[in-house]
Formats: C-alpha cells, structure tokens, sequence
C-alpha cells in the first residue's frame, strides 16, 4: 500500500470532524471492551477472555453506549472508532474496521439520509451528485417483480429458482430477501452514484421504529455507493420495552441457532427506560469509504495491515 | 471425516459435493450489513470439468475430498486403461478412459503428465501444455495451394488429428499446443 492512501484516510478523518465540529455535532468515545455484547444473530463479537478477569466483549458497532449518552442528554454526537466483527473477512470485509457512527436528536430517518448524502458527496468527489432514493419494496418489484413485504416463504423459494441461484443450505425467509437482495438487486445499482433504500422489512427492524402503516416496515436505510453498502440508518425505537423485546428475541435466536451466549446489555436498557429522546442514527464504514475513494478493488489495500498480516 | 466450514473457504480447497469431488476456482464473503452472510463460490467438478456457481449460507460445512494433483511419467496403455508411475516411488496407477478422456491424444511414452487423483484413483489426466509430437501420416503438399487456409490434416503418433501447414512432411516432430490441439512449430532435431 502506497502512502499516498494513509494521507488520504488521514484527510478524510479530518473532513469528517470538521463536518461535524461545524454542525455543533460532539465527538465522543465509549469503550470498545464491553461487560456485554451484540445479541444480532447474524454479528459474532470476540470474546476476550483473562486469567481472573471476567469475560469481555469488543464492541460490533458503539451503538448501545452511545445511545446511553443520549439517555444522559448529551445532544447530537459522532464517534470515529475500530470495531469487531469475528468471522467477516473478504472483499469487502475485515474482522477489525473503522466506523464512523452518529446520532442526530429531532431527525427523522429521512432527514438523516439527506446528511449522509451531503456528507459523502463532500468526501467522495468522483460520484454524481444526484442520488436515488428508492424504497426497499419499489426495488423487488422493479427488478424481481415480488412484493418482498407480502411474499410468503414458497414465493421467495421460486423467485430464487428463477434466478438460477443455487444455494447450499437452508435459508430462513429474510435469509431469502437478504440472497434477492445481495445477488440479483445490489448488482443493478448505478456505478457512480449513491443509492439510498428505506423501509425495510419489518422483521429486519433490530433498533428501529416500525411504521404505522397497514403493512408496517422498518424506518431503515442503507446507502450504497455502487453496489458496495457504505452505511446503514435507523429512526432509533425509543420504547424501552420494545428495545428489550428485540434484544431478548435475540438472544433466543442464538440460542436455538447453536450461536455463542451472548449477555443482553442491561446498562443499555436500563437507559433506555430513562428515555432515549427522539432521535435517528447512522454507521458508515470508513474503509469501504476509503475503497470507493481511491479505486482499489480489495479493503484489505486501504488498511495498513489487514487482518492476515495484523 | 474431515471436514471444511465456509470460513475456510478459498480458491484450490477440494471438498465432495452431491458425492462428487470438487475443487474452489473462486471464494467471495457477502453479506449485508445486518443479515445472512454468504459464500458465493465458483466450482469445478473434477469429475466431469463442469464449472458452476454455488451460494453457501455461511456457517455450513463440507466433506473434505481427498484429492491430490502428483506429475506422473505416462507408460502405456492396454487399450483399457493406461498406466502411470510415480518416477520417486515407482508405485503404479491405472486411469480408465473417463479420467484420460482427450489427454490420450497427447499421451506418449515416457512423457510428465499431472494426474489428480482421488482417494488414490485418477479422475483426470492433464497433459502437458505443449508437446512435441512425430508425424505419422499426411498428405503430400500441394504448393500454392492457400485455398484451405494454407493447412492440411495430420496424424500424429499418439493417433491425434491435427491441422498441420502444407509445408510438413510425415516424419517431421511438431510443437503442438494441447489447450487448442493447435500446431505451433517444427522442433529442429
């Protein structure tokens, strides 16, 4: 890796703290060594464990302690920092990455979009400057003709056929959206430009509100640049016993899925039930960032020392 | 029995598929941010050479293949199979037709080929990229004549049929690029 690629991931940083610094938006740090872990079924946490020491988890992402400083009133904050993800190395993967995640008090998961957007369009100068925005929903019917929010487990199975998709293993129905999603509707996502998806299954919700609608959907985004996901949104749910009821059904998942036992974070529920005020917030992954920014075709050409040399 | 979780993943790793032996040409993780993660993975069975892509729900795991590529010297052939040894351990091996399929046009005696082998048993025969092969039998050339591209038809020792330029006569040891069954040179002797 040349040098030129560290002064860039240094001058982005940079930008990205001189965007916020000028929006009044705070920087904060939580720690990354945790009592408590991910309960997401599908995120694996390393476990730290020392002779004596009780058993420690490195964070997946700084949302549970953020959102405790939010409980506390600390206002609009960002935090740039490395996080875990055991097992997830490829392409576009490395166990250990930089995420710059914040929260924005009185947003709506639109308007949030709308600041991811200027964000990025600031730092990523060779992109169009329009955007798509497109629900979750509009893109199975344009590009797979289902309604992914109606469409039973059997119509999943056929669109998948269809596809010629020839999978191993048994997949669950949003393990099935997830495959559409990654395999058929990723690949059509315009080159050059930022494309933002909202509504989201509503039983992809993890943290986020459902909406009110007849058929409710998540008030999630994620934003693609290309077909590279760089980010990933929520409106936050500020019930503290839906909060509870996510993580605990969780925790039941990986359990009945032979995963790691993971403990619920009880200081995050706790805050919630002080009360998360109303809030949306998001998580752009700094490397994938760095990826588009300067061409390569491999994460592990804009980390210093990737996960096979760490 | 050993076996391979997706996470071991990665190109030229041999593991049986549906009972038959394959190899990994391409691994690539996929996953979205909050979701399943996969392995989309391109593979070649190394019985029947068919290249196709599968999707494996990360997590899953699969029989290891106990499959090894050895560069064994060519012997002979019965008609029914042909023999191979180890030129280190002297230990024979015989392919049946299946295995040595179109590398017994370019089989000839005495000469490096890479067998892959499965559990001890050839399944495919590679020959080497080019060979050089005698000229049993071909026309005479009719100089001048470009109407057919300037080329004729020949036979060479190992029974192959190969398009030769007018200029070669029998007898003559040819570099024949076995990817393409396609004449390269005259190897000067």
């Amino acid at each position: 890796m040349g040098i030129e690629v560290l002064q860039l991931r240094a001058r982005i940083l940079h930008d990205i703290r001189a965007f916020f610094y000028e929006r009044k938006v705070l920087e904060v740090e939580t720690p990354a060594l945790s009592q408590a872990g991910n309960t997401d079924p599908a995120i694996e946490s390393f476990q730290v464990r020392v002779p004596g020491e009780q058993i420690r988890y490195l964070h997946t992402s700084a949302e549970y302690p953020m959102k405790r400083l939010l409980a506390a009133g600390v206002g609009d904050i960002y935090q740039i920092c490395k996080v875990w993800r055991a097992g997830e190395l490829g392409r576009y993967h490395n166990p250990e990455f930089t995420m710059l995640e914040w929260y924005r008090l009185q947003f709506t998961y639109h308007q949030l979009m709308q600041e991811v957007e200027e964000l990025l369009l600031s730092l990523l100068t060779n992109v169009q400057k329009i955007s798509r925005f497109v629900s979750y929903r509009q893109l199975f019917l344009e590009v797979l003709d289902i309604d992914p929010h109606s469409a039973d487990t059997a119509e999943l199975h056929d669109c998948i056929l269809r596809k010629n998709l020839d999978v191993v293993g048994k997949l669950d129905h949003s393990a099935m959206l997830d495959i559409l999603m990654t395999h058929c509707i990723e690949p059509v996502f315009s080159e050059d430009c930022l494309t933002f998806v909202y509504d989201y299954p509503a039983k992809q919700k993890a943290l986020a509100c459902l909406s009110k609608d007849d058929v409710p959907v998540a008030q999630r985004f994620e934003v693609y640049l290309g077909k590279v996901e760089l980010g990933n949104g929520y409106q936050e749910q500020t019930d503290a016993q839906l909060n509870a009821d996510v993580l605990y059904a969780d925790q039941r998942s990986r359990e009945r899925a032979g995963l790691l036992e993971i403990p619920v974070d009880e200081h995050f529920l706790l805050a919630m039930q002080q009360g998360l005020p109303f809030c949306s917030g998001v998580a752009i992954g700094i490397d994938r960032l760095l990826l588009c920014l300067t061409g390569k075709k491999k994460l592990q050409e804009v980390i210093s020392f990737p996960w096979t040399v760490a | 029995m050993a076996t391979y979780s997706t996470n071991e993943f990665k190109s030229g790793l041999k593991f049986i598929l549906n009972g038959d032996p394959c190899s990994i040409i391409t691994n690539e993780f996929v996953k979205p941010g909050k979701g399943q993660a996969f392995n989309r993975v391109k593979i070649r069975n190394l019985k029947t050479g068919k290249v196709v892509d599968k999707t494996f729900k990360s997590g899953e795991s699969v029989e290891a293949a106990d499959v090894v590529e050895k560069d064994l010297q060519y012997l002979y052939t019965d008609g029914e199979f042909w023999h191979f040894m180890d030129a280190e351990t002297y230990e024979q091996v015989a392919a049946d037709a299946t295995a040595v399929s179109d590398a017994k046009y370019w089989l000839k005696d005495g000469d490096t080929v890479m067998v892959t082998l499965w559990n001890d048993v050839p399944l495919l025969v590679t020959p080497p990229n080019f060979v050089e092969l005698t000229i049993t039998q071909c026309d005479p050339g009719v100089r001048g004549d470009t109407a057919q591209g300037g080329t004729k038809p020949a036979t060479t020792e190992t029974g192959a049929t190969i398009k030769v330029p007018l200029f070669i006569e029998e007898g003559e040891v040819l570099k024949i690029d076995t990817r393409t069954g396609e004449y390269v040179s005259r190897v000067k002797s």
